[in-house]
């Protein structure tokens, strides 16, 4: 008889096994494309843990964008390497995250929304604008690849080629995720839960909501700010365009099809989004008609997000089989003693 | 020194005045009533008491300090705890982690000690805590149900368990009788009672005058937001001002 968490670990072997090994069966672009997968992940895993908070910001690509250029900059203009240049940028991120977090938090919803629009604009502007040191509109090129050294080696092994970078993207972002999930499934968790699904009540037991929004705001930014310094030393280029408002909604869509109750959900909103968006390459002028019209129709039909979809289904065949059961859409919880870790 | 001081309290929506000045005190031990026709003002009270509203004018002194500009988590957090009109819980947790949440105030976690779990005494404590409060409200058989599969006398008893958790000295009940049928209201009463009897301080927003009547020693009449009468059961039944408001001019 397995139980539930020997079932658990098993299947996280078998997805690492086949993450592991895809690489080697894909061609170049589509290797390409895995790393940005990858990266985007973590950009809407970072993004969720803001929404749970009840903040739909429209400044998360843009703080990416923050991520990439500090990083980019550290290396360049510093010489300082890579491994230190990357978790400097998260924290660079979650400083302007926090810098934007006081005029910001005092705005509601809508006026919310419109606000993140435009402080993500105002920094995206002075990358344009400024061509010292951002470089204007055409951006940083020449940015270093990562540098691999250990004693015994006479020269340092660079990462740039796509499977080695993989693996270095791979490693990263499974690491970030992994805090985040013991985020999600520590008291703090619980607490941003209950923001999401009842702030007043939330409030009443002493639940501070301004702390837990900045704090939401601030882990959300440094790892977003991580996935930006993994895509500019994978690039070796960036620009502004490259975080602009268009992909923004990019991440609301992966987002919002793929549904914000659990920490899978956007991941399987992105990953199935990404790979259908691939498939339809070949239909070029076709493609963003076929994509409006799986978002369509996946909002219509699944509203609460694709993540729903095991428990509808479990749904679909109890009727089938005759059982009638009662069952809601629940969130992962809160393990007590038993951790997954 | 009372429990809590209500001094001159006006608050007004636009044109529309929702308190005139009111004022009254609370003791500590007490079961106060708060009682009045439909739109008399009772839950803006209450929102204003407990850190939702700012009051146009007045202050609201809670064990002798002015809370009048608090907000609602920091006034939480001196002990002074509200329940909601319409049933507010977390419907999509358990009737447990419903009542977990409520002891937010206890099991407090930063950063550092969410990732790297190492209060673990202070969560167990919490998880303690947390049956307490379910076997106090007789929700222990119910706990790993779903909030929003629950009847509605349990889910009353919930909304009154989270604030319990919360460990209040003030306890705001916002008509917690509403909708239920007399077997219900009865049950109700007795945890009422029992949470008196425990040591918090309730002031009980209500419309069914016989759990009101039942319970409370003192009573306060609101109407178009004026404090009309104070007094035991009694004395209010036996009012002219109160049957006015609540019948017309006879």
């Amino acid at each position: 008889m397995i139980n539930k968490r020997t079932s658990k670990a098993l299947g996280l072997i078998a997805l690492f096994a086949f993450l592991i090994v895809l690489p080697f069966t894909l061609k170049f672009h589509q290797q390409d494309f895995l790393i940005f997968l990858i990266i985007n992940i973590l950009v809407v895993v970072s993004y969720r843990l803001m929404t749970l908070t009840g903040e739909w910001s429209l400044i998360h690509v843009v703080l990416m964008g923050v991520g990439a250029y500090s990083s980019a900059l550290l290396a360049k203009k510093l010489g300082l390497s890579f491994w230190l240049t990357m978790p400097l940028s998260g924290i660079i991120c979650t400083l302007v995250a926090f810098l934007f977090s006081f005029p910001l938090f005092r705005m509601k919803q809508f006026y919310f929304l419109i606000g993140s629009f435009a402080a993500g604009e105002a920094i995206r502007l002075s990358w344009v604008y400024f061509k010292v040191p951002f470089g204007g509109p055409k951006g940083l090129r020449y940015i270093p690849s990562p540098k691999f050294t250990f004693p015994g080696l006479k020269e340092a092994i660079e990462i740039w080629e796509p499977i080695p970078y993989y693996f270095l993207t791979l490693t990263v972002v499974t690491l970030c995720l992994w805090i985040l999930y013991r985020l999600e499934n520590s008291r703090i968790g619980l607490t941003l839960h209950s923001i999401h699904w009842r702030d007043v009540l939330a409030e009443s037991v002493g639940i501070n909501i301004w702390r837990y929004k900045t704090l939401a705001f601030g882990v959300a930014s440094f790892f977003v700010g991580i996935a930006g310094a993994l895509l500019a030393h994978y690039l070796g280029t960036i620009n502004p365009n490259q975080f602009a408002v268009g992909i923004m909604v990019y991440v609301l869509i992966w987002v919002i099809v793929g549904g914000t109750a659990t920490f899978a959900g956007p991941i399987i909103g992105v990953t199935v989004l990404s790979i259908v968006n691939e498939w339809f390459r070949a239909f070029e002028i076709w493609r963003p008609l076929i994509y409006g019209c799986i978002l369509i129709i996946s909002i219509m039909f699944l509203p609460e997000g694709l993540e729903s979809l095991p428990s509808k289904l479990r749904g679909v065949i109890n009727r089938l089989l005759g059982k009638e059961e009662i069952e809601v859409n629940v969130p992962e919880r809160m393990e007590k003693e038993e951790e997954v870790f | 020194m009372a429990l809590l001081e209500v001094k001159g309290i006006t608050k007004r929506f636009g044109g529309l005045v929702a308190l005139n000045d009111i004022s009254f005190s609370v003791e500590e031990g007490e079961l106060r009533g708060l009682i009045g026709p439909n739109g008399a003002g009772k839950s803006v009270m209450f929102k204003i008491i407990a850190g939702f509203y700012r009051p146009n004018q007045g202050q609201i002194v809670y064990q002798g300090e002015d809370i009048t500009s608090q907000g609602a988590s920091a006034v939480a957090e001196r002990g002074l705890v509200r329940t909601f009109q319409e049933t507010t819980l977390f419907q999509e947790f358990t009737v447990y982690e419903n009542v977990l949440v409520g002891c937010h105030l206890h099991a407090r976690s930063n950063l550092f000690t969410a990732l790297f779990r190492t209060d673990k005494d202070r969560q167990k404590a919490v998880v303690t805590k947390t049956s307490e409060v379910l076997e106090f409200m007789g929700l222990t058989d119910r706990k790993d149900q779903l909030a929003l599969n629950l009847p509605l006398g349990s889910q009353r008893a919930l909304a009154v368990a989270i604030a319990l958790a919360a460990e209040p000295k003030l306890l705001l009940l916002d008509e917690p009788f509403a909708g239920m049928n007399p077997e219900e209201t009865f049950q109700m009463m007795d945890l009422v009672r029992k949470v008196q009897e425990s040591g918090v301080t309730i002031i009980l927003v209500e419309h069914d005058m016989k759990a009101v009547m039942g319970l409370c020693e003192k009573l306060m009449v609101l109407n178009f937001g004026q404090l009309l009468a104070t007094g035991s059961p009694k004395e209010i039944r036996s009012n002219n001002r109160v049957i006015e408001a609540y019948l017309g001019s006879v």
